[in-house]
């Protein structure tokens, strides 16, 4: 491969690899409470935090990182709140979003190619700098995604037992909006705003149709999120093709991959007949 | 005998509408209380609001003698929801729910030890589930779930259990089976607050009930001994029959022996 021998392909290449371990590990946290889309709210949101930078002159990374922290805490504190349902909440933040983001960025000098970069991604133009801000960033998330699983798994599986257990459930609560506005603006780079989301995802989803457990699920999801990444990379700069869709691809290829295999792995073991469901012993005794 | 929970005057509810009105309740280190009631009458919110899940609106609540709001011992209670909370959209094992019991007593910070995992096991040998540990939750029928959220109670080896209709949908057996895992908490000193329909097969171990009505506690006593058909000496809910079917409060029906407020 001696694409590979390129600088900016390594840079692309080491960026991709690094979202693509980062954003399922905190996407299965999303998937789990039920909140799938909310990292393309908060895309939506960081695209006017890009506007904000552009219009400014400073860097539409940076604001993009403040505007959608911001974002991820005002949608989880109407989330506590209990008072506008999740639904309505992401739509305000799609459309909020998107509308206040394409107004910015065109109100700036150099409108029509950055807006094309960030929606969709521009992977090949990774600074070295980028790449450290990336990988920061990344390892971060990924850590804290990993110490504080038993925490946050109780947290999104069953938040007022979470509550009672003492967990500090609003700070947590925050890291995992602080953590996702992180993610949707590290993975801005690679696949653009609008297929963020996917990565959190679709790993995910591609894991869970071959696991049992959660910490099974996690792992599984993480490695997909690599392997697509990673081939996302290689394969678009063989074929061409933008990096950010051909990544989000090759994800939703292996979903149907490990959603067919599961399926028949399923159906064969039943058909088998051993399968893992034992009934326990009869206790009704019908009285004639 | 010290005071494990103490409402005082109590006034609760969702959205500043009142559910609970006036309510006083003691329990002590030791005590078996049952909470009784037709639906909607507000048990659930009774105790949901003595676990700090509803917001208070007045009067007073102390657990282990220190007010609420100030209350960080955690892992002394041990809490059975209702039912499970939204449902999971990853899936779990048993053993991962089970184990989020040991957060209270580990914290946030630290990672599982060799004693989390030996009381994992232990809180599902006490549910009958053990042989399930590495299923998924979501494989599992609604008793066999509503067995695993007491496991999760139980592994944090609390001093006061609190639960909410443990025994809605587990079958005889299990009930049984739970009992006799409530009967042991009990004998080791445990202190156990538990809403119930139907006293079944945990009758002997109840030592005070109390009967909530539209908000207020409308009668507290000694459970009273079952009426008519249900009084005969050997009579066990071993089988279904259709006198069952009424509210339970019924059964519940003050007599001199509970002291009407
Ligand atoms: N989350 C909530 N928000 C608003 N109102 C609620 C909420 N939960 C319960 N209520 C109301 O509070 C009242 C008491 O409900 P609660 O759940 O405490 O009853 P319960 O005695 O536990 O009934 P059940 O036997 O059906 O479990 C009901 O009128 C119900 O409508
Ligand atoms: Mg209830």
């Amino acid at each position: 491969m001696e694409l590979l021998a390129i600088p900016f392909m390594q840079r692309a290449l080491v960026a991709a690899l690094i979202i693509g371990l980062a954003a399922p590990a905190l996407g299965i946290y999303l998937v789990q409470r039920r909140l799938s889309l909310i990292g393309d709210g908060i895309g939506h949101v960081a695209l006017t935090g890009v506007g904000v930078g552009l219009l400014t002159n400073t860097s539409p990374v940076l604001t993009a990182v403040l505007v959608s922290i911001v974002g991820a805490v005002g949608v989880e504190l109407i989330r506590e709140r209990g008072r506008t349902s999740g639904d309505l909440a992401l739509a305000l933040l799609f459309y909020g979003g998107i509308a206040g983001g394409v107004l910015l960025v065109g109100l700036s000098d150099d409108s029509s190619t950055s807006l094309m970069q960030y929606l969709f991604g521009s992977l090949l133009t990774t600074s070295a700098e980028d790449l450290w801000v990336i990988g920061g960033l990344g390892a971060a998330v990924v850590a804290a995604m990993l110490v504080f699983r038993p925490a946050l798994f109780a947290l999104c599986n069953d938040e007022e037992y979470a509550k009672v257990s003492g967990l500090p459930v609003r700070t947590l609560n925050i890291l995992l909006a602080v953590t996702t506005a992180l993610t949707v603006t590290i993975a801005m780079r690679t696949v653009g705003l609008l297929l963020v989301s996917a990565l959190m995802v679709v790993p995910v989803a591609a894991a869970q149709q071959v696991t049992r457990g959660f910490r099974s699920t996690m792992t599984l999801a993480m490695l997909i999120g690599v392997g697509a990444a990673g081939a996302g990379v290689l394969v678009s700069a063989e074929a061409d093709t933008a990096p950010g869709a051909t990544t989000v691809l090759l994800a939703l290829a292996i979903f149907v991959g490990t959603a067919v295999g599961g399926s028949t792995v399923r159906r064969l073991r039943r058909r088998r007949g051993d399968s893992p469901v034992t009934s326990e012993p009869p206790d009704v005794v019908l009285h004639a | 005998m010290s005071s494990v929970v103490e409402v005082q005057n109590l006034a609760a509810g969702y959205d500043g509408r009142e559910i609970l009105r006036d309510v006083s309740l003691k329990v002590t280190a030791g005590d078996v209380v049952a909470v009784l009631g037709a639906n909607g009458s507000g048990k659930s919110t009774l105790i949901r609001t003595i676990l700090g899940l509803v917001p208070t609106l007045r009067g007073g609540i102390e657990l282990f003698g220190t007010p609420q709001r100030r209350f960080r011992q955690w892992e002394r209670i041990g809490y059975v929801p209702q039912r499970l909370g939204a449902g999971s959209g990853v899936p779990a094992t048993v053993g991962e729910v089970v184990a989020s019991g040991r957060l209270a007593r580990r914290g946030v910070f630290r990672f599982p030890a060799k004693a989390d995992k030996a009381a994992v096991r232990e809180a599902l040998t006490a549910v009958g589930l053990l042989d399930r540990i590495d299923d998924p939750v979501a494989t599992l029928s609604g008793g066999q779930q509503q067995r695993t959220l007491i496991a999760r109670a139980l592994a944090g080896k609390p001093d006061l259990l609190v639960l909410d209709e443990p025994n809605a949908g587990v079958d005889a057996a299990s009930q049984e089976a739970f009992a006799g895992a409530l009967t042991r908490f009990a004998g080791d000193g445990g202190t156990i607050l538990l809403v119930l329909h139907e006293l079944g097969p945990l009758r002997p171990l109840i030592g005070r009930a109390v009967v909530v009505h539209d908000g207020r506690i409308a009668h507290e006593g000694t459970p009273p001994e079952p009426a008519g058909h249900h009084a005969e000496p050997d009579h066990e809910h071993l089988h279904p029959h259709a006198e069952e079917i009424k509210p339970a409060i019924c059964e519940w029906a003050p007599t001199e022996q509970t002291k009407a407020y």
